[in-house]
């Protein structure tokens, strides 16, 4: 009884852990990859943009600082966006 | 099942030794297949321990006696859910437990960042899986959960009664939660460094973990101080015990790493403090779980001495010179994109916060290790107790809390006077203000907790200054009406405003340590029914006893309890009815005589309080039982010398223990009484739901973010999506 | 002064104060810390009115008079024995045969025991003594 446990076991093991070696389709999944790293990068880049905003309107960052921190936010934001559309048309 | 139990181990560490040379193979060669099998690999460990976990579990649940450890963890008298939980009371169990969670946090986080950090992970994964091997090692060869008990007898040991307590079973699975999660970002920190993509981008993929963990380190830590100030018959929540002060320590660092990655991120600052920070939080995580389970240092905590000291402290050797190479070897990598331009400002702010947070978890690791050292540097062993840890930490919170205070609302690079004077004004004017109502109100014998209070209001002016300069910035920019503009500000910005929650929460359960543990009365008297105790500004009044016997659900008997009611009055208004009791759980040695064994086993106190907003009552019982041993042996001796069929005992003895509680109550000696009156005690619990709330705040995951693929000019895509309401 | 200069100042400043702090701290650890002593070792040499942390084990037969417990402390594993008187609440798991922690000073032939600083340990749930009083 023990021992037909153990083995059921050990085959869902080998199963589970070999199933990436013997597929094929390793293209679409590098694609996918990278959007949703850009896509983590891009809604970072929203809050880090927000965040800026927020912080000079309750008087943290002084006026020169925000705008300049702002267009440069803004400049990488634009940079990523370009990137995404690189990629090709995804799900939406 | 004690073999395929230990089957399931065996294949753990096979997995994992597996799923290490998958992933490195996978990110030496760039074969993404590999590294998704080592990822795999992860999953399976996590199924396979979680069926181990199962395997024991179910021979607890059913008082499987074959087992070993259920024999001496548990018993048929133990009721369902502590014989579930008396899993983890031992050390294999708690250390399966730990693999356990482990592994399943490890594929939780493994699965969600599958597609990011592609070139950190395969590192991160092996970090990981290294950790299980190590666990699942020791639980191979050195500590098996599934020893055969054999013959296996016919009743258990039962469950230590100090642990019978729901507090107390959940506070191992949170600890472990905290420390296993802390593992993580040590993980992904050490695949930064290897693969040098040093940028803020691994600390973003891993925040939210690392706020789990802290998240659950926090709880757990208040958990157990919870647990020793209402179970324990001390009165105390916190004793600067090793094993507290284990757990507080990587806290204290995961708490720095927390803030100090913003520098990092907003200003490309503080790198090798960042790395630095969590790479010691993992070291002393598994030091921390180490420490419970060595027997290298006397605490009232300790699992025992055992033989896992020198494979744990290989271990934390080999994390330490791991990360200090790593970290020096990468260090052109971690320079500073910015230098700090003022000592007025935000990141000056936030690096003091780091050297004092640093500052206090050496104390308490000096503290803690000192028998250790100062054996090692003089020859005797000596230790320090809790006015020496108290003589650091209290200025070093005093400190902590005033930052608390300062970081969110002063300027970045540089702080300007008209700006400090903007942002700190009103907020210090209220701190003054409570201080000086204090002060003349008497606070002013204590100066550090009167400073306290004085500090905490500061912050939640501070913290209720920024929630309203925010909800009118809101206001500006969408003209929503006030309540709505605050709950969209929060949904928005969820990390900033959970975290000034988590300061507001802070500051609170400082003001209530401050107050309980500087304004406390306390007393020990001997008390005779009708007697009176002045404690404080309440009269307490021992009424009158109370014995009892208590069943087990199986209907043997579990435990005998004495206790007392007592009546608390306050300028002869009655306050409050309370009782205290002491219960006597019976030993299992062979040798005791059938009556006296009842007090020669485990006593645990089950105290008496009444908690309020102002203050909590505290009260606990230590009956004298001398007065009844005559009575005792007297029994046993009875009971040696006739001969009765085992009904005929129980019978007997029901009736011998019935008598006994019965000349206890009629007649009772004077009894031992504890009590404390210590006031806001309750405020420390609040605070710190408080700050677990802001916790959950900041972690909750914003929803995402637009995703529309209309192709309009970029600049004002951008202006758009940013404004879409998150 | 320029700014990289400003900067080496702060911190050698900053390093000197943690240096000053951690000494400090360190010289207040050994003047403040109680040493570990077993009863063969008290019984040896105790500086009176010094205060010792008496690790050992609870021998049978102690006494309670009022709030005070009057019991001798063993060596863990040796002949050496000594009294001590301790008054106030005895820590639940407290038990003939089991180890403690104490801090005590001496007083005349014996010891007395620091109000609040007794430390029963939980017994050991590993080994094969448990329970055995």
């Amino acid at each position: 009884m023990d021992l037909l446990l153990v083995l059921v076991v050990v085959a869902l093991i080998a199963l589970l852990v070999s199933a990436p070696l013997r597929r094929r389709g390793a293209l679409e999944e590098e694609e996918s990859a990278e959007r949703a790293e850009l896509e983590a990068a891009r809604d970072a880049k929203y809050r880090e943009i927000r965040d800026a905003e927020l912080d000079q309107r309750t008087g943290k960052l002084s006026d020169a600082d925000w705008r300049a921190q702002d267009r440069a936010l803004r400049a990488e934001a634009v940079d990523i966006l370009r990137r995404l559309d690189e990629l090709g048309p995804g799900e939406d | 099942m004690l073999i395929a139990g230990k089957a399931c181990l065996i294949l753990v560490l096979a997995t994992s030794l597996y799923g290490i040379a998958a992933s490195l193979y996978g990110a030496r060669t760039g074969r993404r297949e590999w590294v998704a099998s080592g990822r795999r690999a992860v999953y399976a460990v996590a199924a396979t321990t979680a069926l181990a976990f199962v395997i024991l579990e179910a021979a607890f649940l059913r008082s499987d006696f074959s087992f070993t450890l259920v024999t001496t963890h548990s018993s048929t008298t133990t009721p369902a859910f502590y014989r579930a939980t008396a899993v983890w009371s031992s050390q294999e169990g708690s250390l399966l437990l730990w693999l356990l969670l482990l592994s399943l946090w490890s594929s939780l986080i493994l699965f969600l960042t599958r597609r990011r950090l592609r070139e950190i992970a395969p590192y991160a994964t092996a970090v990981l899986l290294g950790f299980a091997v190590f666990f699942a090692a020791v639980l191979v060869f050195l500590e098996t959960p599934f020893q055969q008990a054999s013959p296996a007898p016919a009743e258990g040991m039962g469950l230590n009664p100090l642990l019978r307590h729901p507090s107390m079973m959940i506070h191992p699975p949170m600890l472990y939660s905290g420390y296993t999660l802390f593992a993580v970002p040590f993980a992904f920190a050490v695949g930064a460094l290897i693969t040098r993509r040093l940028n803020a981008d691994w600390i973003r993929g891993t925040r939210p973990f690392t706020l789990a963990a802290w998240f659950f380190l926090g709880v757990g830590i208040v958990l157990g101080a919870r647990w020793s100030y209402s179970e324990l018959g001390w009165g105390g929540y916190w004793a600067w015990d090793p094993v507290e002060n284990a757990s507080l320590m990587p806290w204290l660092t995961g708490t720095a790493f927390l803030h100090s990655v913003m520098i990092q991120e907003r200003r490309g600052m503080l790198k090798i403090w960042n790395v630095s920070l969590v790479l010691a939080t993992g070291v002393l995580a598994i030091l921390g779980t180490f420490l419970v389970r060595s027997g290298i240092l006397d605490s009232i905590h300790a699992f025992g001495a055992s033989t896992l000291g020198v494979p744990f402290l290989a271990l934390i050797v080999t994390m330490i010179v791991g990360s200090i190479v790593l970290v020096a070897s990468r260090a052109s990598d971690l320079r500073s994109e910015h230098k700090l331009d003022s000592l007025l400002s935000r990141e000056s702010v936030f690096l003091l916060n780091n050297l004092v947070l640093v500052a206090m978890c050496f104390v308490i690791f000096w503290g803690t290790f000192f028998p250790l050292i100062s054996e090692a540097i003089t020859g005797e062993e000596a230790s320090v107790g809790p006015p020496w840890f108290d003589q650091y930490t209290v200025p070093l919170a005093l400190m902590l809390v005033l930052l608390s205070g300062i970081g969110p609302v002063i300027a970045w690079r540089r702080a300007t006077a008209s700006n400090l004077r903007r942002n700190l004004l009103k907020p210090a004017l209220a701190g003054l203000v409570v201080l000086a109502v204090l002060a003349a109100l008497g606070a002013a014998s204590e100066p550090a907790a009167l400073l306290m209070f004085g500090l905490g209001a500061f912050v939640l002016a501070a913290v209720s200054q920024e929630l309203w300069r925010g909800v009118r910035a809101r206001r500006a920019m969408s003209g929503d009406a006030a309540p709505r503009a605050l709950v969209q500000l929060v949904r928005r910005n969820r990390r900033r405003y959970g975290g000034y929650l988590v300061h507001a929460g802070v500051s609170v359960l400082f003001i209530g340590i401050a107050a309980s543990s500087s304004f406390q009365d306390e007393k020990e008297v001997l008390l005779k029914p009708g007697q009176t105790a002045t404690v404080g500004a309440y009269e307490v009044t021992y009424v009158k006893p109370t014995a009892d016997l208590k069943a087990a659900p199986n209907g043997r008997l579990e435990k005998i309890d004495f206790g007392a009611r007592l009546r608390v009055t306050r300028d002869g208004e009655k306050v409050a009815d309370m009782t205290t009791v002491k219960s006597y759980f019976p030993s299992l040695a062979p040798f005791l005589g059938p009556i006296s064994r009842f007090f020669e086993g485990e006593a645990t106190s089950e105290v008496g309080l009444q908690a309020g907003w102002r203050r909590d009552i505290w009260t606990a019982i230590a009956p004298d039982i001398g007065s009844l041993r005559p009575r005792i042996e007297e029994g046993d001796k009875v009971f040696s010398g006739a001969n009765l069929s085992p009904e005929q005992r129980d019978a007997f003895l029901g009736q011998a223990l019935t008598g006994l509680t019965r000349s206890y109550a009629n007649d009772p000696p004077p009894a031992t009484f504890r009590l404390i009156v210590s006031p806001m005690v309750t405020w420390i619990w609040i605070g710190a739901l408080i700050a677990f709330l802001g916790g959950l705040i900041a972690l909750w995951p914003p929803p995402r973010g637009a995703r529309s693929r209309v192709t309009a000019g970029y600049a004002a895509k951008v202006g758009r999506e940013v404004r879409i309401p998150a | 002064m320029d700014p990289s200069r400003k900067r080496k100042v702060r911190f050698v400043v900053a390093l000197s104060v943690a240096v000053l702090l951690a000494g400090a701290l360190v010289y207040t650890s050994f003047s403040a810390s109680s040493e570990a002593r077993t009863p063969s070792q008290l019984m040896t040499s105790s500086e009176k009115g010094k205060v010792y942390k008496l690790t050992g084990k609870v021998e049978p037969g102690y006494t309670r008079k009022g709030t005070t417990t009057y019991f001798r402390v063993r060596d863990r594993a040796g002949k050496g024995s000594v009294p001590v008187s301790y008054d106030g609440t005895l820590p639940d798991p407290f038990r003939e045969g089991r180890e403690v922690i104490v801090s005590v000073r001496r007083q005349g032939e014996g010891f007395v025991g620091e109000k609040g600083s007794l430390i029963t340990k939980c017994p050991s749930k590993f080994t094969a003594e448990q329970n055995k009083t």
